[in-house]
């Protein structure tokens, strides 16, 4: 009878194959408007199978897939997008023979109606107004990531994918990213990121999922559990750690 | 002197080469995809032109008018179906399937059209040329063909690196996968680029028509040398491909005025010392490993 709010991403049952492999099996979640979400796990746990699932890359066998009430499992990824996802994938896969701003023309020429332009992307990152005819192999690699974080927000997308912002960043630029969430999420989008690095999602996230082998093993707000509980859902111990 | 004009001769027919070459190069590009029929396909425009020309009661020179847009629509079509049918295959594939296309269009226009030699004829500015000295002429046509090419190549970078449809084809270059992420449909973005492509091997092709006689297998050589000038000149770069192509015309024409039969031998002789001494090419880059 409780009218629940609507969830912005729904994720409802995926199971998904790498040829014979079995990467992920049954994996649910919800994100509410205005939420980060973070799903943490190993290498190989299946966490970027899922974004680039959620985002059209791969087909589940299983589950469907929905922004906003609308099924969206059968769209291909620049339909997605259009629709309202976008993802920054893992290692960033900027277009290295365009500059900065063609980079990021290129992400703004399919978007939908929203605050985000190249021009609001340049007071985000104030380096990036003197560097826009550099090379994006000319950038360091944080740089490179503001880049592509950049490249998904003149999309103006519902919800942000987020595939391992960290990896290979100095901790200092990876707190200087992570900084950036409010302004995204205050100007209305709703953020689904992969980690590794559990301190830092947990810091971050609203809720946290954790996958082992493509399975979840942990899933709520991150003061529900203890550093014991995650730690075992993580590695996969066996120990059900302390009761609640 | 008769050296100079040689070599201005050869510069001259480097055009040519260049506007073979840059369809060519645009396809691999994009879609890596080595087109075996593009020389095929000049001679197939060339001989629309010999037939439809007459057909429309146009002179041959209008003929560009009816032959470009038919390839820009022949180029979108054919990759959307055959090309990205292939494609999708594996890379392999696009390889036997151009190499068969270019059989097929052979035999067919050997079956259509005999195996005779055919020209364009666009009257006087076929023959009219600017005497310069006693033995340097540079007849109009080949000046018109040189600035054509250059016109050509000028447009393209302009296309490419100007317009919102040449970013998405740079980017789908890049990063087909990355180019869906942010909304790029990259089939029709290739199609677009095949498009494109054709158009320029249609230009070519009735260039090439204007400047010597063609039959239904001048396809091959044609081929050869745009490979070549791409190769000399440096894959990826429209400049390194017109100097790739001067640089071939050039070669074939001091080989040709020592002998008549080293016209041909001279260019695959540059091409093969460039391929040794500076694989990346003259304007290339070394890829780093």
């Amino acid at each position: 009878m409780t009218d629940e709010p609507r969830p912005v991403l729904d994720v409802r049952g995926l199971t998904v194959f790498h040829g014979q492999l079995r990467a992920l099996t049954d994996v649910s979640l919800r994100v509410d408007a205005g939420e980060v979400y973070a799903m943490i796990g190993a290498n190989g746990a299946g966490k970027s199978t899922l974004l680039r699932t959620i985002a059209g890359l791969h087909q589940p066998t299983e589950g469907t897939v929905l922004l906003d009430g609308e099924d969206v499992t059968s769209l291909t990824p620049e339909r997605r997008l259009v629709a309202g996802i976008a993802l920054v994938p893992e290692g960033r896969r900027l277009f290295p023979s365009l500059t900065v701003e063609e980079n990021l023309l290129v992400g703004s020429y399919h978007s939908r109606p929203g605050p985000w332009d190249l021009e609001r992307v340049y007071r985000l990152f104030g380096w990036m107004r003197e560097r826009t005819h550099q090379r994006t192999a000319q950038l360091s690699g944080g740089e490179q990531q503001a880049v592509a974080i950049g490249r998904a927000l003149v999309a103006n997308p519902r919800v942000l994918l987020l595939d391992e912002l960290s990896l290979g960043l100095a901790p200092v630029v990876v707190r200087q990213i992570y900084g950036l969430l409010p302004e995204l999420l205050g100007a209305g989008m709703t953020v689904l990121l992969v980690e590794q690095d559990v301190s830092q999602a947990v810091r971050a996230a609203s809720r946290i999922q954790c996958l082992l082998e493509g399975r979840t093993t942990l899933e709520g707000r991150p003061d529900q559990f203890t550093p014991e509980e995650i730690e075992a859902a993580y590695f996969g111990l066996s120990t059900t750690g302390p009761a609640s | 002197m008769s050296w100079i004009n040689a070599i201005v001769q050869g510069i001259l027919v480097g055009g040519l080469f260049a506007l073979f070459a840059c369809g060519l190069s645009l396809l691999f590009g994009t879609m890596k995809v080595i087109n075996l029929a593009h020389g095929d396909l000049a001679v197939v425009a060339a001989f629309l032109a010999v037939e439809l020309a007459p057909v429309f009661h146009i002179p041959i020179i209008w003929s560009f008018l009816f032959v470009l847009p038919l390839f820009l629509v022949l180029g979108y079509v054919g990759q959307r179906t055959l090309i990205q049918a292939s494609l999708d295959r594996g890379p392999l594939t696009t390889l036997l399937v151009t190499f068969g296309v270019a059989i097929v269009i052979e035999n067919l226009l050997l079956q259509a059209f005999s195996a005779d030699s055919h020209s364009l004829d666009i009257g006087s500015l076929g023959t009219a040329s600017i005497h310069i000295t006693d033995q340097i002429q540079v007849a109009y046509l080949s000046i018109f063909i040189f600035v054509l090419a250059v016109v050509v190549l000028l447009g393209l970078q302009y296309f490419l690196s100007r317009t919102r449809t040449g970013h998405m084809i740079r980017a789908v270059a890049d990063d087909p996968e990355a180019a869906r992420l942010v909304g790029i449909d990259y089939r029709h973005i290739f199609g677009i680029a095949a498009s494109i492509a054709f158009a320029t091997v249609a230009l070519a092709g009735l260039a090439f028509g204007t400047y010597s006689s063609f039959n239904p297998t001048s396809g091959a050589s044609r081929l050869l040398f745009a490979f070549e000038a791409v190769v000399i000149g440096g894959l990826g770069s429209l400049w390194g491909t017109l100097l790739g192509g001067i640089i071939l015309g050039v070669a074939q024409a001091i080989g040709a005025h020592i002998d008549p039969s080293l016209q041909v031998l001279a260019g695959n002789a540059v091409f093969l010392v460039v391929l040794a001494v500076r694989p990346e090419g003259i304007t290339g880059r070394r890829v780093e490993a």
